[in-house]
Order: C-alpha cells, then sequence, then structure tokens
C-alpha cells in the first residue's frame, strides 16, 4: 500500500527489497521530518516573546514540578500545601493528575544526570513541543494500522501542524493535554494494534498506557468510554472475534486496577459511572464469547434448544439484575456522574447548577467560525475519509469512524473539547488523501505505462502522437470505466481506427490482469488533481503557520501592542508579582479573583485566598461576597479570612479587556449563589451592566469599583475607561478601609492592603466623658463608625 | 414440560459428550479459570459478611482473581488448535505473553493491596 511499485519491482527480487529498504529509510527520515516540523511550529511565543510559562494553570503545574525537582517523589506524594484556599489549604498528592509533572521532573532529573544543566522551567517550557512530536509518531502508527503506511505519513504531517491542538500544546503551555493528547494516541494504536494482531502483548502495553493516560488528564473517561461503545458495535454488527476478547477483557481488568492506583482516581474507577459503560460490556463480552463457544459445540438443533431455555430464564435474571442497578444508581442526585461530565451530557446543566464551571470562556459552545479556524481544511476532507473508512470496513476503520463521531459531539459542547477532535480530523483526513493521491498517481502512471507502450507503434511527429496517445488512452480509458466488454469503439477519426483497435486489443489483456474496480482517470485530470490537492496542502500549511504565529503564541502574562510610536510590552503581572515578593512578609495573605491564585502562589510566593481549582464552590463566593460588598463589610469578611492585601486588575487605562470589571458580573452571580442578600438586579440599571453615571448605587459603592477606580480620574482628567469606552460614574473619592501600596506601570494590577483597626473606639470615650454638652452634641451628630 | 426437560437433558449430555473431546491442556486452562472464579466468589461472600473495609483489599482481591481468569481465557484462545487467527503463534509465545501480562496485574495488585 505504501510503495505500490515495490510488489511488482521489474527487476527482480534483489531490485523489490532495494525498493522496500529504500521506502523503509525514506519513511523513517520523513518521520524524523515530521517530528521536527511540530516541535519547531510551536516555538513562536519563544522567539516572539521569551521562554515563559504562559497562562495560569501552567503556573500551578509549574510550582508542583519545581517542588518535585526539589523534595523527590515521596515528598510530592504526600504534600498538602498550605499556601493556597486559606486557611483550607490543599492535599497536592490527592487532587493533581501526577502525569505531566512526573513526565517532566523525569525528563529533568534525566537530563542533569546526563549533566546537560537545564533549569526546571525550561524544561517544563519545552516539554509540550516534544510530547507533540511523540504524538505526531504515534497518529503515524495508529493510522498505519487502519489504513497503511502513506495514510500514516499524511495524517502525521497533518497532526504535526493542525492549529487547535497547536493552541494547547505551544512551548510554555505547560498544561496537562500537552502530554495527555499524545498518551490518548498511543493508547488508542496499541488498542487497535491488539485488535489487529490478537497479541496479549499489545494487550498488556494497551493497560500500562491507558495508566499514563489516566494519570495525565481527566479525559481519561473519554477512552474507557469509547472502547466499550466500539466493542459493543464489533458485536453488534457481527464483527465479534477472538482478538476483540483479547483487546478489551485485559484491558477493563488491568485498566480498572490501575486507575484505582492513581490518587484523584481512586475508588471512583468503581464507583461512578463514568466507568459503568466498561463493565457493562465486560459483561456482555462475555456472554457473548460463552454463546459462541456453546455455539461451537453443539449442533444447530441443540443449539437452537439451547438458546430457548438460557432466553427464558436469563432474561428474567437480566431484568433483575438492571433493576437493582438502575435503583441504586437513581438514588444518587446526579445519577452517579461527576459534575463536568453531566455537563457534557447535558449542556445545558452546568448554567442551571454549577455556576463556576458556566463562567470559564473555555467551557462554552463553539462558534462555526472557530471549527475552520481550529481544524481548517480538515473540517471537509473529513467526510470524504469517513466514505474511505468504508471501503472496505475493518475493524480499525470503524474504530476511527466511532472515535471521529464521538468526538464531533463532545466539541460540539465545549470548545475546549475540539483539542479532542484534532487526531479523529487528522487521521480521517489523512486516510483520504492519501486515497486520493493514491488513485491519481496510479492513473498517471497506468496512462504513462499506456503512452509508453503506445509510442512504437505510431507514426508521424512526436507531438501530435502524443496528443493522439493521449486522446486514444483518454477513450480507451473511458471505454475500460464503462463496460468490461468494449464492443463498439468510438470513430473520431478513420485514421485513427487502426491504431485504436490495437490498442484497445492490447489494454484488454493488460486490464484483466488488474483487479477489477481499479478506478484510472484520464491524464490530465489525475495531473490537475494532483497539482489542486497540492495547493490545498499549500493553504492548510500556511494557514496553521499564521495562527501558531499570531493566534496561539501569546503567553497571557506579557501583553504587547503595536502602536505609531513602535512596540508597547506591558509587563504589569509580572511587576506586581515581584513587588509583592520583595515588599510584603512571607506569611502575608493575598486575596484575588481565583483567576490569578496559581499565578500568585507561584511567581509572587504568597498564600492566596482562592486559586484555579476553584474546588470550593463556598470559598470562592465568599470573595466575591467581599469584592460586591460595601467597603466596610468588604473589609470584615477579608479579615475574618486574615486577609492583609487585596489585588485586583484593572485594564480601563490600557484597554485590557479580561479585567475584573468585566468579570464582576461572574463575582456577582457566584457570590449570590451562597448568599442570598447579593442578588444580581442591584447591580444593573435596567437589565443593562454599567459603571458610568447612570450606575446603580450598590455598584458604584462596592468595592471592586472603588478598587479599581480609586484615583483614575487623575490620569486624564475626565476618568474615561479606555475598555467600557465611557467616563466613570463616581470620580473623585476616599477610601476609608483600605490603602493603595502598589500600582502598576500601566495601571493593570493594583495591590490594596487592609488598614488596621483603630486602637481608640470613639462611641465609648463619649460615654466616659460625662456631662459636656458641646461633646454630646458633637457625639450625636456622628456617626458611630470605629474608623471614622 | 416434560419435552422441555428431556431437551435440558439431552442437551447437558451432548454439552458434556462435546466437551470430553476437549484436549487435556485445554481443559487445564479451564480447570484454572473455574478456580479463580470460585476464589473470587468466595471473596464476595466474605465481604458480605465482615463488610467491605479496607476497599482496595477487597477490590484488589476481586479483581485479582477476575483478571487471572480471563487471562487465563485469553492463553485458552491463543493455545487452541481450532482457531485459525492464531495458527500461526506458537504456543510458547502465547504462554510468554500470559506470564508477562499476569507479572505486570500481580505487581499491580501488590501495590493496591495495602
Amino acid at each position: 500500500m505504501a510503495e505500490p511499485g515495490s510488489s511488482t519491482a521489474a527487476a527482480g527480487d534483489g531490485g523489490g527489497r532495494l525498493r522496500n529498504a529504500f521506502g523503509g529509510v525514506l519513511c523513517a527520515f520523513t518521520l524524523l521530518l515530521i517530528g521536527v516540523l511540530a516541535f519547531s511550529i510551536r516555538l513562536f511565543s519563544v522567539i516572539k516573546y521569551e521562554s515563559v510559562i504562559h497562562e495560569f494553570d501552567p503556573y500551578f503545574n509549574f510550582r508542583v514540578t519545581q517542588f518535585l525537582s526539589k523534595n523527590g517523589i515521596y515528598e510530592f506524594w504526600n504534600w498538602f500545601d498550605d499556601r493556597t484556599w486559606y486557611p483550607l489549604g490543599r492535599v497536592i498528592g490527592g487532587t493533581v493528575y501526577p502525569g505531566l509533572t512526573l513526565t517532566a521532573g523525569t525528563l529533568w532529573w534525566l537530563l542533569n544526570s546526563l549533566n546537560i544543566p537545564l533549569s526546571v522551567e525550561t524544561v517544563c517550557v519545552f516539554t509540550a513541543p516534544i510530547f507533540s512530536a511523540n504524538a505526531s509518531w504515534a497518529t503515524y502508527l495508529l493510522t498505519k494500522e487502519a489504513k497503511g503506511t502513506g495514510a500514516g505519513l499524511m495524517a502525521a504531517t497533518i497532526l504535526a501542524m493542525v492549529p487547535s491542538y497547536i493552541s494547547r500544546s505551544v512551548a510554555g503551555s505547560y498544561d496537562n493535554e500537552a502530554v495527555a493528547i499524545f498518551a490518548l494516541i498511543f493508547t488508542f494504536y496499541l488498542y487497535v494494534k491488539t485488535l489487529n494482531t490478537g497479541s496479549l502483548f499489545y494487550a498488556t502495553l494497551n493497560a500500562l498506557s491507558y495508566f499514563y493516560m489516566v494519570c495525565s488528564w481527566g479525559g481519561y473517561t473519554f477512552i474507557i468510554n469509547l472502547i466499550p461503545m466500539h466493542v459493543l458495535l464489533c458485536i453488534v454488527t457481527g464483527r465479534y472475534s477472538s482478538r476483540l476478547y483479547i483487546a478489551f477483557a485485559p484491558l477493563v481488568i488491568l485498566g480498572t486496577l490501575l486507575a484505582a492506583l492513581v490518587p484523584v482516581v481512586g475508588f471512583n474507577a468503581v464507583m461512578t459511572s463514568e466507568h459503568f459503560a466498561s463493565f457493562l460490556v465486560f459483561i456482555i463480552l462475555h456472554v457473548v464469547a460463552l454463546v459462541y463457544y456453546i455455539k461451537g459445540l453443539l449442533t444447530p438443533r441443540l443449539f437452537k434448544v439451547a438458546m430457548t431455555l438460557v432466553i427464558s430464564v436469563g432474561l428474567a435474571v437480566c431484568f433483575a439484575v438492571v433493576a437493582i442497578l438502575i435503583a441504586l444508581v437513581a438514588s444518587s442526585p446526579t445519577k452517579g456522574w461527576s459534575g463536568r461530565s453531566l455537563s457534557l451530557l447535558d449542556p445545558t446543566y452546568a448554567s442551571k447548577y454549577i455556576p463556576i464551571i458556566a463562567s470559564v470562556s473555555e467551557h462554552q459552545p463553539p462558534t462555526w467560525p472557530s471549527y475552520f479556524m481550529d481544524i481548517n481544511v480538515l473540517a471537509f476532507l473529513i467526510p470524504a475519509g469517513i466514505i474511505s473508512c468504508f471501503l472496505p470496513l475493518s475493524d480499525a476503520s470503524s474504530f476511527m469512524v466511532l472515535y471521529l463521531v464521538t468526538a464531533a459531539y463532545f466539541s460540539g459542547v465545549m470548545v475546549r473539547l475540539m483539542l479532542v477532535l484534532a487526531p479523529a480530523a487528522c487521521i480521517l483526513s489523512g486516510i483520504a488523501l492519501s486515497e486520493a493521491f493514491n488513485v491519481l498517481t496510479r492513473s498517471i502512471k497506468c496512462q504513462l505505462a499506456k503512452l509508453f507502450d503506445d509510442s512504437p507503434a505510431a507514426s508521424g511527429d512526436s507531438s501530435a502522437e502524443s496528443s493522439s496517445a493521449s486522446t486514444a488512452s483518454t477513450n480507451s480509458a473511458k471505454n475500460e470505466n464503462r463496460s468490461e466488454k468494449t464492443k463498439t469503439i468510438p470513430k473520431e477519426k478513420p485514421s485513427k481506427n487502426r491504431k485504436k483497435e490495437r490498442e484497445v486489443a492490447e489494454s484488454v489483456p493488460v486490464k484483466h490482469k488488474k483487479e477489477k474496480k481499479l478506478l484510472v482517470l484520464p491524464m490530465e485530470a489525475s495531473a490537475m488533481g494532483i497539482l489542486l490537492l497540492i495547493v490545498l496542502g499549500g493553504f492548510y500549511v500556511v494557514h496553521c503557520v499564521w495562527a501558531a504565529a499570531e493566534a496561539y503564541s501569546a503567553p497571557s502574562i506579557v501583553l504587547t501592542s503595536r502602536s505609531h510610536d513602535g512596540l508597547h510590552v506591558f509587563d504589569d503581572f509580572r511587576e506586581a508579582y515581584a513587588w509583592l515578593s520583595h515588599n510584603t512578609d512571607v506569611d502575608d495573605k493575598v486575596a484575588s479573583w481565583w483567576d490569578y491564585g496559581y499565578q500568585t502562589t507561584a511567581m509572587a510566593n504568597r498564600t492566596v485566598i482562592v486559586d484555579n481549582n476553584t474546588w470550593n464552590n463556598t470559598h470562592i463566593a465568599t470573595v466575591g461576597t467581599a469584592m460586591s460588598s460595601p467597603e466596610k463589610v468588604a473589609w470584615e469578611i477579608f479579615n475574618s479570612l486574615d486577609v492583609k492585601y487585596v489585588l485586583v486588575v484593572f485594564g480601563g487605562l490600557v484597554g485590557y479587556p479580561s479585567d475584573d470589571i468585566n468579570k464582576f458580573l461572574w463575582m456577582v452571580r457566584i457570590g449570590g449563589g451562597v448568599f442570598p442578600h447579593i442578588k444580581e438586579p442591584d447591580y444593573l440599571r435596567d437589565g443593562n451592566y454599567r459603571v458610568d453615571a447612570q450606575a446603580t448605587p450598590t455598584m458604584l459603592n462596592c468595592l471592586m469599583y472603588k478598587l479599581c477606580y480609586y484615583r483614575f480620574v487623575e490620569t486624564d482628567g475626565k476618568g474615561f475607561d479606555r475598555v467600557r469606552g465611557y467616563e466613570i460614574g463616581k470620580k473623585h473619592f476616599k477610601l476609608t478601609h483600605f490603602e493603595e501600596v502598589f500600582t502598576t506601570h500601566h495601571w493593570m494590577v493594583r495591590i490594596y492592603k487592609l488598614k488596621p483597626q483603630k486602637n481608640r473606639v470613639r462611641g465609648k470615650l463619649k460615654k466616659l466623658k460625662s456631662g459636656s454638652k458641646t461633646s454630646s452634641t458633637i457625639a450625636a451628630g456622628r456617626n458611630k463608625n470605629p474608623w471614622q | 414440560m416434560p419435552k422441555a426437560t428431556s431437551d435440558a437433558k439431552l442437551l447437558i449430555q451432548s454439552l458434556g459428550k462435546a466437551y470430553a473431546a476437549t484436549p487435556t491442556n485445554l481443559k487445564i486452562i479451564d480447570l484454572y479459570m473455574v478456580f479463580a472464579v470460585a476464589t473470587a466468589l468466595i471473596q464476595v461472600v466474605y465481604m458480605g459478611v465482615v463488610g467491605s473495609f479496607p476497599f482496595n483489599s477487597f477490590l484488589s482481591g476481586i479483581l485479582s482473581c477476575i483478571g487471572t481468569a480471563v487471562l487465563a481465557v485469553c492463553l485458552r484462545i491463543q493455545v487452541n488448535k481450532d482457531n485459525k487467527e492464531f495458527k500461526d503463534l506458537p504456543p510458547e509465545r502465547a504462554f510468554a505473553d500470559f506470564v508477562l501480562c499476569n507479572l505486570v496485574l500481580h505487581l499491580v495488585i501488590m501495590n493496591f493491596l495495602g
């Protein structure tokens, strides 16, 4: 399938072997180039900015890796982190997926023991590109199992560049998906390989690769639900074989055990609904295997008798068991599924019940343009790949189609899961393109062969001959396509009749040697087709490189903008964290919205109240309530949490749109979900969210407004907010319970300190000083507030 | 009903006769499988009596029994001479794979036993 010429080498067996060897070397060299391509296309952010860790979640992974490299694996496994979620803390060992950290840690340790002194940060930054190269090679292996080497190489090339995968694995994006996608594709490859060969060795490797996937990402539930679905599909379509049993049954047992070994999963591996599909199909598979075994033992008549007996008894038992199971599962309110899985199955679940999951922008459904942005040309190559998978249908190709269909559904629910669709899209597109190239190149080869067979028989100048030969070959090709018997030959020109008859006579025996339905197209069409496909590939490559360079390489921690006087760099985040780490005590607590928790602990090394893990909704709601309340109430809430500093992100001066004022409504919603006195309509004027003069008094008095816009009017005299596009409502006000300690260069991060409580309480002092009339009238007129 | 019972008897007899014709090595593997499943059932009954704490020990015990049974079935499939898909597979290779998979399984079990 890879080298059509190799099996029909005219130079004999030695020539065939040489061709095979050459093909193998070419294949290996191409794979090497694909790996280099996958690695280097992800380096744009390192070149444009610097070798820095991006976004928010990678900072947590980086901090954990630092801890691992400093303290060793036993400390890491038992680590209780008290610098986050104050005062609750977080059990890191039991709540983190250790795969990524352990991989990077092992890589760092290996390099250091070989005396290559790379820092932990460098290893973390470049882990993702290395594993994307590995993922391309895994895609090659997987597609080779389904359709052959040519399709494999094509799919690997496409995966190396697909923008959806690049977006989550650029250099610096040190997140779980960087290694998890490699583990996913590799696990699927080993499953398909076991299915094709029936070897228990590959089944063992499959279980170990599944273990690596469980260690790496919560998306492992996709594997443990997709493979049972495929087994069920094979059974239902009559493709049960003993290889299927060997591929699936050891995986279930070993996989469940290995999944239970990972502390994050633990007993969830046998108790949550996400895994029940595998157990159910395990039982069904055994029943089917037993049925086939008994069928092999008995005569057909006795087998029928057995079936009637078994069905009457077995059905009753089955119903009883299923009824018990359903009662058990239905008794739990979430039917045994976790919140995240439920929000995938029912897309409206999160917005109704779990506002935190609904508020993350990655969890929104994707728009149509994002499909074309993320998988580009593949979007319309996929249907061609699906059709190609059906001709002929094998276990492996049915698996591909099933993988694609389920991944397409899930990507429609959550834009983050476009990442799971990307490998399926690449594989099917690779299959489609490879088949297309196969047909077109075969056509050109056949037409050229006919051309060279035809040339000694003709006379006249070569140009006329070649054109006539090509038209003649076109006609003969049309004849071949139309019917097997060539009864009538269309008479184009009487002088060419004799030549055509001889050609048709030559071509008929050749055709009988070939397979029956081999499609051969006219040569110009084939050449045109190949050219157009290459142009299509060119468009894809150009788009991918653009997407990697412009769209997906921003580190989010450093921002740049171009204006008429050159390039501006906004490094405010790191400025603020550096200030915090240099000017505050080690034990000071910093309160901010949960987005910035990971970065604050990693870069500023201070204890935070809430962070991106968002495991405790009430704690987040407390912070949200504090941000939405007036100053005094907010001071009290923060004081009860021992907070010393409050950090807000404000983009109004420079036009940074992802600041806290734009996220504020989510704070209100989440806070209002737990504390009912915070009501969202209080902050909206006629249903609109405004911070200008039309804003509600609750909005203008809340802590977030005050901390963001304190002294903002001093910048331009009018207080014009560049993000919202209007002047703010309350311009001149003083802070009573907080004092500003730091504002970064572009006013993007503002840090405030809680003012300590006053020693004297003036109200009490008034009572002691009895008699003085003036002082009592002053006391009556003054607000009984200890801070004023 | 009498037809059903006589049919059932005939069924069981023919099953027994057909099974007696299988080669001895396969019968040994079947015996091993029955032993593993019986051990698993005994463990379930024991759990019903004394309760499921510690759960990880119960889980590892059960899954080790079922795991060895499954692997024995896989070995039987690969060694069976009637299986045309595996006629090029030497039985030594099948046994080696079986041993390897059992090793991995029991390593995991010992880790999880607690």
